[in-house]
């Protein structure tokens, strides 16, 4: 167990959701569902996902387990679902060490098809490498394959994509410039936005399981249709059977995405 | 200084003409950017002559209420203060607003110029004119697509302190600014912060995100620094050192209510205080506190068909989250429109960052703006009930004053949205126009 006394609120989540529920509670079964290094790692708003998979997940019949995973303690035992966003350059550089250290356990669950979601600085951090604009490579978990490349300038607005989840909306605020490795499928093709490097028309990456994208917004709010396939893996690994959603209301969702997506590509 | 003078001359003429072309607003950059254009020590001559100082006030929430206040406070003792209108925090803002006086060879006549700025501006300007005192309000995430980092913002304000000349005024209890005081050397040093009764109360003026930084702690309270002891929702007392040993202003109570309202009025105070050293009066300090309204927007009450409707601007986490808590108490009807204009911040992600469930018991009424939809999305995950949802901003308002025509209304809007819905209640209730100040205590 992790110390629970170093978490950070997760707006709208009780405290002590990481405790397993009560024997006869567990509806369709439980999802332990792990975020990185919430308090350095998650600016803009990207701790609504693990708020929105946490609901949707109540909402699907099952129980969430919610872990918060901070520098130097123990990587929670059980995990089916693991986020991480962005976070400032000074946040980036204290949890480099732990990354270090959690680097193989973390490889071996997106090998067994744990699904993950990293937006922004910590899909960066999942690639091969991050270089500096002064030339200095610092190496990622090379769990995707990209390397990023630090810029002076800023990349910043509102996108939309075309996914394997249809429509994607959210809004990217990067400075690093994320080249894909020769094999390595992007998670999107940009239609409105920069994506990776403003130049390629990608947008994100995707293996097996594992998500990287540069969108905040947060991404999963409004793309439930996301987040309901990052459930349904989880799901999957964590009972041993398929997923078995209910039939949710996402009107509201789907009003937000739609009047981006026409706003911004008509 | 001819050239000033003729600069001045070219200001004004495009600000006539600005105004002519039904800007009205006064604050036009345009008329700035000539003035700059023709002479860029514009404003260091403008303001060179002001003796009594130049204070430039920043920080991410709350400098249109302080600067409002601490003008207010500086007034009531009697100075002629040269301030920017209302929430033009750029520079362009403050040479608008210098063209708008009566300028003696190009040089303003005042005692002194209070000067509200936002963390970027306040550098530039600085670069032009050197404040002789800088009052830091805070540091929270505030449309970071334009400063992209909060550290980076808490630089801003840590340099404009070093460019000061005589004294800074620091918040004791943000992280980001009371460590400022260990990076000047030579100034003086105020302070304004909670009184140790209510230290418990200092989450409601802060987001939860101060995590991740070492903290600092700031030296014992001295017979000077100012601190907030609030009475109820409207009244408070000023405390000069810990036990009011220094001093003590109030019981008194603002037309504006809420504890944020309250510490900007500590602030400002205290600023006040280290500006007018034995000038200053308490029974002055009280009767300005007193009688000074609320800006535009920011918790402003509007008489709509005989019930009240407060304009409640958030433009970020802290301050909706504050907002949040300050109105909680007492829930109405209640309207929420966000925009995602530059002004706003064109990123909503930012309302995950807040907790909408003091709203959960009443519900929303209707949600607007262009984001409107992604705010009603967000209540729905707070389970916070949205009876409603029009993006169009006059069409929202129509039907929320028709639909809660007897009822006390409230309206959280974002910058450009609360622009807009000024503009229309201003036309509906006969209201005084944006940027021209009602007279004081006139209402
Ligand atoms: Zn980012």
């Amino acid at each position: 167990m992790s110390d629970a006394s170093l978490d950070i609120p997760i707006l709208g989540e009780p405290t002590g959701s990481a405790l397993p529920a009560d024997p006869g509670h567990e509806g369709k079964g439980e999802i332990h569902l792990v975020h990185l290094y919430p308090r350095e790692m998650s600016i803009y708003g990207d701790l609504g996902n693990t708020r929105c998979l946490a609901a949707r997940i109540r909402r699907h019949g099952y129980v969430p387990v919610v872990h918060q995973h901070h520098p130097g303690q123990p990587f929670p035992e059980q995990a089916h679902l693991v986020v991480g966003g962005g976070g400032q350059d000074s946040g980036q550089a204290k949890v480099e060490e732990d990354l270090e250290r959690i680097a193989e356990r973390l490889r071996s669950l997106a090998a067994d098809g744990t699904p993950m979601l990293m937006i922004c600085g910590m899909y960066q951090l999942f690639g091969n490498a991050f270089v500096t604009v002064e030339g200095q490579r610092l190496p990622g978990l090379g769990i995707l394959d990209v390397t990023t490349q630090g810029n002076e300038k800023r990349m910043i607005g509102p996108v939309v994509l075309t996914t394997d989840h249809g429509d994607v909306v959210g809004y990217e605020n990067h400075s690093g410039s994320t080249t894909l490795g020769a094999g390595q499928a992007p998670f999107g093709r940009v239609r409105h936005g920069m994506g990776n490097n403003g130049a390629d028309g990608t947008e994100g990456a995707v293996t097996g399981h594992v998500i990287g994208s540069y969108l905040h917004g947060p991404i999963l709010p409004a793309n439930p249709r996301l987040a309901d396939t990052l459930i349904g893996w989880a799901a999957e690994l964590a009972t041993g059977r398929d997923f078995a959603p209910e039939q949710l209301d996402d009107e509201v969702a789907r009003q937000a995405q739609s009047r981006q997506v026409r706003r911004l590509v008509g | 200084m001819l050239k000033t003078a003729v600069a001045a001359f070219a200001g004004k003429t495009a600000r006539r003409a600005a105004r002519l072309r039904g800007g009205g607003s006064g604050g036009s950059a345009l008329p700035g950017l000539v003035a700059e254009k023709i002479d860029p020590g514009f404003l260091a001559h403008a303001l060179g002559d002001v003796p009594g100082g130049i204070v430039v006030v920043s920080g991410t929430n709350g400098k249109t209420t302080t600067t409002k206040m601490l003008v207010a406070l500086l007034r009531a003792h009697g100075r002629t203060v040269f301030t920017n209108p209302t929430g033009s925090n750029f520079t362009r803002g403050v040479i608008s607003a210098l063209l708008a006086e009566r300028l003696h060879r190009g040089r303003l006549q005042a005692d002194i110029a209070v000067l509200e700025l936002d963390e970027a501006h306040a550098l530039h300007f600085a670069r032009a004119v050197a404040p002789t005192h800088a009052l830091l309000l805070n540091v929270a995430r505030d449309q970071l697509d334009r400063f992209a980092e909060i550290d980076h913002t808490a630089g801003l304000l840590t340099q404009l302190a070093g460019m000061t000349t005589q004294g800074v005024v620091l918040n004791r209890d943000d992280p980001f600014v009371n460590r400022i005081a260990t990076t000047v050397s030579g100034l003086d040093i105020a302070w304004f912060g909670l009184d140790a009764t209510i230290a418990d109360r200092l989450g409601e003026l802060q987001e939860h995100d101060a995590r991740g930084h070492d903290t600092y702690t700031p030296p014992p309270v001295g017979p000077h620094d100012a601190l907030l002891q609030p009475v109820d929702e409207h009244e408070l007392s000023v405390l000069f050192g810990e036990q009011g040993e220094g001093g003590r202003v109030g019981p008194v109570s603002l037309r504006q209510r809420g504890l944020a309202a309250m510490i900007n009025a500590t602030a400002a105070t205290a600023t006040a205080r280290a500006l007018l050293g034995d000038g200053f009066r308490t029974d002055a300090a009280e009767q300005a506190l007193r009688t000074v309204a609320p800006p535009f927007g920011r918790g402003e009450v509007v008489d709509a068909d005989g019930t009240p409707l407060e304009l409640v601007l958030v433009k970020n986490p802290a301050g909706f989250t504050v907002a949040l808590g300050t109105y909680g108490s007492t829930p109405v009807a209640t309207m929420v429109a966000i925009n995602d204009d530059y002004a706003d911040g064109r990123d909503v992600s930012w309302l995950y960052d807040v907790s909408f469930e003091s709203l959960r018991d009443k519900g929303v009424a209707i949600t607007s703006g262009v984001r409107g939809w992604d705010m009603a999305l967000r209540l729905q995950y707070d389970d916070v009930p949205v009876a409603d949802t029009e993006v169009d901003l006059a069409a929202a308002l129509d039907r929320f004053l028709a639909d809660h025509r007897d009822e006390p209304k409230r309206i959280f809007c974002t910058y450009t949205a609360m622009l807009a819905l000024r503009r229309m209640l201003g036309e509906r209730y006969d209201l005084p126009e944006m940027g021209v100040d009602a007279p004081e205590g006139a209402q």
